[in-house]
């Protein structure tokens, strides 16, 4: 199938229409966003950038922004100094265990986050540790929802790296462990590590569930901000969501660039 | 490995400091997974069965749950919704995939590039977006009304028709992302083969294309059943907790202020659980049904093609 060069129309038009079907809202959100208003006409008959600087001058929208941040960076840190030490075991001293590994690793695909939401807020609105409603569960549910991605991510790189072989090589030169880890494992894998860092940041700055359902209350992150404000002004939402959606497509496109030079290194 | 052994034969002191840093590197781990993956869920699992005084074990829950009229049709729409999305997404995603097939190389990336850019767009933006275009003050549905098209006067966003189109909306990247791949697992020289051999077309589809194209099929249907089953976000932002769907029942049973009964909750949690757990096995059977398949070089196209979507895809969810 690798040599059809010129698609005739029919496949032309199914694939027209679903890119307009799938551009279509992100569209119109692009284009309220800058509408001064729009109602019964193709497109709006003014324009302005008063949502834009309305929301960046609401105190609210940057601090919801900053709270987003840092727990999105808190927990991707978090989970890179938990997961690196611990993929990095499992794959080259107990290979044995990685189907098990898979098993928990996959779980978080399998269980919805309304359902995790559910069970973490039972565990821990009584008892001992009491920590419902803060950051803290916040953080620790996080950890869970990037747990695939990060155990890929440096699985794949540690792989691709041959780890084994590297450490081999490295203790017969002398090294220790730690020192073979940190000086030739750890820059080797690098890049394939900020990659799925990048995904991890980018998905769980897109979380609402968890985040709604265990501290919606308490901490605003961008996605219950812009909730709260679905209701008050469209424009302004549009412009929040617009606002969103570009600094994700911005780390996608990082992203992306990351992968192809990675892939590049690889084969050749 | 034999180095290593040796190694650790000469040295009996060392390979006791070796297994203890090795064991040193699993311990958080192991405590973060135990205390937010397995205490929520065996919390819940106990929560669902306990009763509510003293510590007696009791299904009292599940029967309320089970006879409850209110609890059965929320299991049943969240069922419904689920099936119409995933069904509706994988046709018009084994077609489209098809036809992003067809283009030359350079096309088709930026073709599925910009689908995998919507797949972004999920949730509460989503949902907002489709408020903006067909909400009750939308621009389409002020248009139309302007136009005197009678035929969406009656179409509501916030019921069953509304909740469906959105939910199709986000299963159609999904479904291109995982079905495209499987396309490449077909092989040009079968299908020149088959034409050798006198086959028509529709015959090499039918007795060849299809068949090989199945695994994925029945594997990506798991994936967005179970990714339409426990969507919250969408369905909350488009119509709060007006609509009877059971992540958002279970969302107000445990976190909602009008009504508290925690027990509920984890007992609708538990089915919602078991139902998106049986679609991802079924999907984790699939992808090694599709792996005999696709074994041998053959697949080598196919796999560089998943490899680079997998680079995009904020929700790939396959073959783990």
């Amino acid at each position: 199938m690798e040599n059809v060069k010129k698609a005739g129309w029919t496949h032309r038009v199914v694939v027209t229409v679903l890119m307009v079907y799938l551009l279509l809202p992100l569209l119109a959100t692009f284009l309220y966003a800058f509408a001064k208003e729009w109602q019964a006409t193709i497109l709006p008959e003014r324009w302005t950038l008063e949502w834009f600087s309305q929301l960046f001058g609401d105190v609210r929208f940057l601090d919801a922004l900053w709270k987003s941040f840092y727990l999105c960076a808190i927990s991707v840190a978090l989970s890179l100094v938990v997961m690196l030490p611990a993929v990095f075991v499992i794959t080259v001293y107990f290979p044995k265990w990685e189907s098990f590994m898979k098993g928990i690793v996959v779980l978080p695909y399998a269980v919805p986050g309304v359902v995790a939401a559910v069970g973490l807020i039972r565990a821990y609105s009584q008892g001992p540790i009491n920590i419902a409603g803060t950051a803290y569960i916040l953080i620790g549910a996080y950890f869970i929802v990037i747990l695939p991605y990060m155990y890929q991510g440096i699985r794949n790189s540690l792989l691709t790296v041959s780890a084994v072989d590297l450490l081999h090589s490295a203790e017969l030169l002398g090294a220790t462990q730690t020192r073979a880890f940190i000086n030739v494992i750890l820059p080797n894998i690098w890049p394939g590590i900020i990659t799925s860092t990048l995904l991890s940041f980018s998905v769980l700055f897109g979380e609402f569930v968890l985040t709604n359902m265990l501290v919606g209350g308490h901490i605003q992150t961008i996605q219950v901000y812009l909730y709260q404000r679905l209701g008050e002004s469209g424009h302004l939402a549009s412009a929040i969501a617009i606002s969103y959606f570009l600094f994700i497509l911005a780390l996608s496109m990082i992203l992306m660039k990351l992968g192809q030079k990675m892939n590049r290194g690889i084969e050749g | 490995m034999l180095l290593i052994e040796d190694l650790l034969l000469e040295d009996g002191k060392d390979m006791k400091r070796r297994n203890r840093w090795i064991f040193a590197g699993l311990i958080p781990f192991a405590i973060m997974i135990a205390a937010f993956q397995l205490a929520p869920i065996l919390s819940m699992l106990t929560g669902s069965v306990k009763a509510e005084k003293g510590a007696g074990f009791t299904l009292e829950y599940y029967t309320r749950v089970l006879t409850s009229d209110y609890y059965l049709k929320a299991i049943k729409n969240s069922l419904m919704i689920s099936v119409t999305s995933s069904i509706a997404g994988i046709v018009i995603g084994l077609l489209c995939a098809y036809s992003i097939t067809r283009f030359a190389p350079r096309v088709r990336d930026r073709l599925l590039m910009l689908s995998n850019m919507t797949s972004n767009f999920a949730g509460v933006p989503l949902a907002f977006a489709y408020i903006i275009l067909l909400g009750s003050n939308g621009v389409f549905t002020l248009l139309f009304k302007q136009w005197g098209w009678d035929v969406f006067a009656s179409f509501d966003l916030y019921s069953w028709t509304g909740l469906i189109l959105v939910y199709i909306y986000f299963q159609i990247p999904l479904a291109l992302l995982l079905l495209y791949p499987s396309y490449y697992g077909i092989r040009e020289q079968w299908k020149e083969a088959a034409s050798l051999l006198g086959a028509s077309n529709w015959q090499f589809w039918r007795t060849v294309g299809i068949p090989v194209l199945m695994p994925a099929v029945f594997g990506t249907i798991g994936i967005l059943f179970a990714n339409a089953m426990g969507a919250y976000a969408t369905a909350y932002a488009l119509v709060g907790g007006n609509y009877n769907l059971l992540a958002i029942r279970i969302g107000s049973l445990v976190a909602g202020n009008v009504i508290n009964e925690p027990q509920l909750g984890n007992v609708l949690a538990v089915i919602l659980a078991l139902t998106t757990l049986l679609a991802v096995y079924l999907n984790h059977k699939m992808t090694q049904r599709n792996q005999l398949f696709q074994s041998g070089p053959a697949s080598v196209s196919a796999r560089k093609h998943r490899k680079r979507l997998r680079l995009w895809a904020p929700v790939v969810k396959e073959e783990l």
